[in-house]
């Protein structure tokens, strides 16, 4: 009959609008919660709450109480705070030529070093213009030592643009919580950058790290 | 304080007039009169403006609820003060005027259109009264009041020069005086029954709720009156994907507010006029006061509003127009010329129709509407409704260079 | 007594709520008619192809997602497809698979942003388009654990996919799959057999077999016509061969057949997706590629199906490390070559309609 379809449009968004489990909003950075869902997201008992902080109990049942909440991402997500460690860098500027845009600047001079294997250059700059990245990663899939990762933030809003270049001392004094994206030996290891936990140097490579005896035997070929 | 004052029925014009002219010589009677007018104007303007802010907020977070987000709920408890928020964005904002428009009319806009919502609400009865007393005329009023905001339309889209404002000042004209049409039948028809034309009148002849006496003047009332306050379906005035915002494109600052407050405004002065005329007002059962009974009601149909327009796409300009002269106006005169023989047959006397007067007033009714619905939608729309079958064109044949046929085939034997 | 009534002409954009991005209409009204209509474009040109010229062949990919930009996937799938057949690489299975998983979930993201999209344009108040979002969404959380991006997903390289899925993004598809259907359903009771979407998209805008032919128009929009033409069938590349699908088409040619031939592929992806989780086996995904393709000098144009329709692209090489020329093949900007001729006539409200049935992204129109 003309109109059942209208009558049928409506029964489906009262349907959305009674079915929680079809929100789909994230609050972000704050979520509201009501009293239960506070003492939930501080694991503190309901009763405990009441006595111990009262007015964010009343506070929480206006609706005014705030914890902090944001989207689960994916510990592949393609983040922007770089990870490098200036350990596995040999300076050899595989991300440099890779990068589409060309915002990646290297400048190294000679120097003696032997951190691993091979000569290693001595770094004078490495500045990565993230204003102008698109995160394409390519940087990353170039970078044959694992020196380069991709982080896994993404909240460096600053107010000035070239506040936006990241220099070698920023990025030797950032976080550690690089992505595992292309980085499969992180991804076997089951890390998650989202839970804080930083990755050292020589935790981050394609393979383990050689003892001091395989190095020295290594060394004495040569 | 005030508040109070507006839930106990003998706060009206007459009221507080009585109550200063008690103590007032003879000779100042027009300094009462103009005392009087000022409380009221403060309480009226007060109370609506507060209950639209709720409004707001109430929509927007329904909406979000119907589309399964949140809605506004960053400013105060539950977001109930984002409202406020909004009118300090809005009150900081440049007030600009386009260069080349009509400056007068440009400015006088927003207030024509401003003055008959705030006017129409002072005769909408609360509780027994309305502030204005029971005006005996009340009908024919608030028609004759809400038929000026089809001017302040005008008046702003064609001031502002501007074409996306000209297009939805042009489509206010033509449709908001075609639903002029059914809607004052229909408000005709209910006049009838009720025997009077004063709202506090229509509540009080309401033993039963005329939305179950004259179903068929119900939905052409709602429909032509959300047509009248530009909703959706029928929002192309301001349709936002095609004209931008409509007659209001040029519009910031404090004009656009107070255009922003009265397009919130018409669903309450809609709602509370279908709360009176056909949910019988402020009259309910148990202990809850009447004043309560009316917001609920007013409340309810505003739900409804809401709940349409997250469900429904607009209708175009002459689809609106055929609505209103080929489908609503046949309805609404059915509806007149049904219930004119009945009280013609029953005809009542001083004390207007009985309570079983009006129940086979129901029954009969009932089936009108549903006889006249099922025809005159049938006969408008039904007929489109087939459409053939997908026959594949010959033009092109996309199997002609490979063997996919074949290939999908052949896995199946494989299995 | 005739009235004389004088044309208005209108900029319906560039900065318009329903010309999908920075498109510029210059319409010509009698009252509400649309007389004559003239589209201007190149707001949000880019220069993809120049800047091809100076990139090597890996680096192109990432120039690509943002052509089309809500259907990175396909537009990866089709550059990687002209330079493997520029070069001859092979790709492996598993990596024709896991390609063909992912554009078919992109379609199925296209294909909800355009039907959301046309519906907000007919007037309903967001509410089918946020119900898209929704499951859009979905779609992009997958993305994300493929790749670790949701829009620009970079994910293709010639010679396969840049890494395999994530153990987690299996059970997840899953989830997707069975839910998906439920979830179309509902969308369809909201617009399918709404009397408000019929009255405004029936009989609107039609277009004939032989119009769209002529104008070489592709994809939804061509099938919408009742021609049946889908490149996955006609040159079945990846493993299309060895999927069961049908190629939906419509009767009429109308604006509710583009909608409901779209509504109708979402239920074909789902169809494919599910043949080819069944199908899948474990193995490489990527093949020894070098990083620096130095193809001989010859040229190759390859048509893949996008949710748009034909994205050809056609690159000519000199044997250097980038193309000497890159020529894309854009659909939403063929599409747009019978848009005065479906317009003229119609109302202004009409107008918004037809030209969002189209479907078009105004980055790959203007590339």
């Amino acid at each position: 009959m003309y109109g059942l379809g209208l009558v049928k449009g409506l029964m489906v968004t009262a349907k959305n609008l009674v079915l929680p489990s079809r929100m789909m909003t994230v609050q972000y950075p704050n979520r509201k919660v009501g009293l239960l869902g506070l003492s939930k997201a501080t694991g503190v008992p309901l009763p405990k709450l009441l006595l111990k902080d009262p007015i964010t109990s009343v506070k929480s049942l206006l609706g005014m109480a705030e914890v902090k909440e944001s989207l689960p991402q994916h510990p592949r997500f393609r983040g922007e705070e770089f990870s490098w460690y200036e350990q596995r860098c040999t300076g050899c500027a595989s991300c440099a030529k890779y990068c589409p845009l060309g915002i990646i600047e290297i400048v190294t001079s000679e120097s003696g070093d032997q951190m691993q294997e091979g000569q290693k250059y001595h770094l004078d700059k490495f500045d990565i213009d993230i204003g102008r990245c698109m995160f394409c990663g390519l940087c990353v899939e170039a970078c044959p030592y694992d020196a380069l990762h991709m982080g896994s933030g993404f909240e460096e809003g600053t107010y000035r643009r070239q506040d936006l270049v990241i220099d070698k001392r920023k990025l030797v004094s950032a976080k550690k919580t690089p992505s595992t994206w292309f980085r499969p030996q992180l991804a076997s290891k089951k890390y998650d950058p989202h839970k804080g936990k930083n990755v050292k140097w020589d935790g981050a490579g394609r393979h383990e790290k050689p003892s001091l005896e395989q190095q020295q035997e290594k060394w004495a070929k040569r | 304080m005030t508040e109070i004052l507006i839930l106990r029925s003998g706060f009206d014009f007459n009221g507080i007039y009585g109550f200063f002219d008690e103590f007032m010589p003879d000779s100042l009677d027009w300094l009462v009169f103009l005392i009087t007018s000022l409380i009221l104007a403060i309480v009226i303007i007060n109370a609506v403006v507060l209950s639209t802010a709720l409004l707001t907020w109430f929509e927007r977070r329904l909406l979000g609820r119907f589309q399964s987000r949140l809605g506004p709920n960053r400013w105060g408890p539950f977001g109930l003060l984002q409202p406020i928020a909004d009118l300090v964005s809005l009150l900081t904002k440049e007030d600009t005027i386009p260069e080349g428009a009509d400056k007068p009319i440009f400015t006088l806009a927003p207030i024509v259109f401003l003055a008959p919502a705030l006017i129409v609400f002072s005769v909408i009865p609360l509780h027994g009264g309305s502030f204005l007393g029971n005006l005996n005329v009340g009908l024919i009023f608030v028609i004759a009041i809400t038929s000026i905001n089809t001017l302040a339309v005008f008046m702003a889209g064609w001031s502002s020069l501007n074409k996306y404002a000209m297009f939805g000042a042009m489509r206010a004209v033509a449709m908001l005086i075609s639903y002029e049409i059914p809607m004052g039948i229909t408000v005709v028809a209910v006049a009838l029954v009720a025997q009077t034309l004063g709202l506090s009148d229509v509540v009080l002849a309401q033993d039963i709720p005329y939305i179950l006496v004259m179903p068929l003047a119900f939905l052409v009332f709602i429909t032509a009156a959300s047509a009248e306050m530009s909703r959706t379906p029928f929002d192309l005035i301001e349709s936002d994907s095609e004209l931008g915002a409509g007659y209001h494109t040029e519009y910031s600052g404090a004009k656009f507010a107070l255009l922003q407050l009265t397009e919130f405004m018409a669903p309450i002065i809609v709602a509370a006029l279908v709360t009176t005329l056909f949910l019988s007002g402020w009259r309910g059962y148990g202990p809850i006061p009447g004043p309560v009974w009316f917001v609920i009601k007013t409340f309810i149909v505003l739900f409804g509003f809401v709940w349409i327009r997250a469900s429904w796409p607009r209708l175009r300009v002459d689809q609106i127009m055929g609505l209103a002269w080929k489908g609503l106006l046949p309805l609404s005169i059915i509806n007149l010329f049904v219930v004119a023989i009945e009280v013609f047959i029953f005809n009542p006397g001083e004390n207007g129709l009985s309570t079983t007067d009006l129940w086979i007033m129901t029954g009969v009714n009932w089936g009108v509407t549903i006889i006249a619905i099922f025809a005159i939608f049938n006969l408008l729309g039904q007929s489109k409704s087939e459409r053939p079958v997908p026959v594949i064109s010959p033009l092109a044949n996309m199997y002609a260079n490979t063997n996919t046929v074949k290939k999908i085939t052949d896995l199946a034997e494989a299995e | 007594m005739p009235i004389n009534t004088q044309p208005v002409t209108i900029n319906l954009g560039p900065q318009h709520p329903s010309t999908h991005g920075v498109f510029r209409l210059r319409v010509t009204f009698d009252g509400e008619q649309v007389i004559d209509v003239e589209p201007v474009f190149g707001y949000l040109h880019r220069g993809t192809e120049k800047l091809a010229e100076e990139r090597n062949y890996v680096q192109i990919v990432t120039l690509t997602d943002r052509l089309d930009y809500v259907a990175a996937m396909t537009n990866n799938l089709a550059y990687v497809r002209t330079v493997e057949s520029l070069t001859g690489i092979e790709v492996p299975e598993r990596g024709m698979y896991l390609r063909v998983i992912s554009s078919e979930l992109q379609r199925i993201a296209s294909h909800l942003i355009a039907t959301g999209f046309l519906l907000d344009e007919l007037g309903a108040f967001h509410t089918p388009l946020i119900y898209c979002f929704r499951e859009r969404e979905r779609i992009l959380e997958m993305f994300e654990m493929l790749c670790g991006a949701r829009i620009t997903v970079s994910y293709m390289r010639p010679g396969g996919v840049l890494q395999d899925a994530p153990t987690d993004f299996w059970p997840r598809l899953d989830d997707f799959l069975t839910s998906m259907p439920g979830y179309l359903d509902e969308l369809e009771g909201l617009i399918t057999e709404n009397e408000v979407v019929l009255a405004r998209t029936r009989d609107l805008g039609i277009l004939s077999a032989q119009d769209a032919i002529n104008a070489s128009i592709t994809g939804p929009v061509l099938r919408a016509t009742g021609v049946q033409w889908d490149l996955r069938k006609a040159e079945p590349h990846e493993v299309y061969d060895r999927l069961d699908f049908d190629v939906p088409i419509g009767s009429v040619g109308d604006t509710f057949d583009r909608y409901y031939v779209r509504i109708q592929e979402i239920r074909q992806s789902l169809r494919m997706i599910q043949q080819c989780v069944a199908q899948i086996e474990p193995g490489p995904v990527r093949s020894k590629a070098p990083y620096f393709i130095r193809p001989d000098s010859v040229d190759a144009y390859v048509g893949t199906e996008s949710p748009k329709g034909e994205l050809g692209f056609y690159i000519v090489s000199d044997g250097g490390i980038s193309p000497y020329r890159m020529h894309i093949r854009a659909p939403s900007f063929i599409n747009l070559t019978v848009l005065r001729e479906l317009l003229i006539g119609w109302k202004l409200a009409d107008l918004i309609v037809i030209f969002g049935s189209l479907d078009i992204v105004v980055g790959e129109v203007d590339r």
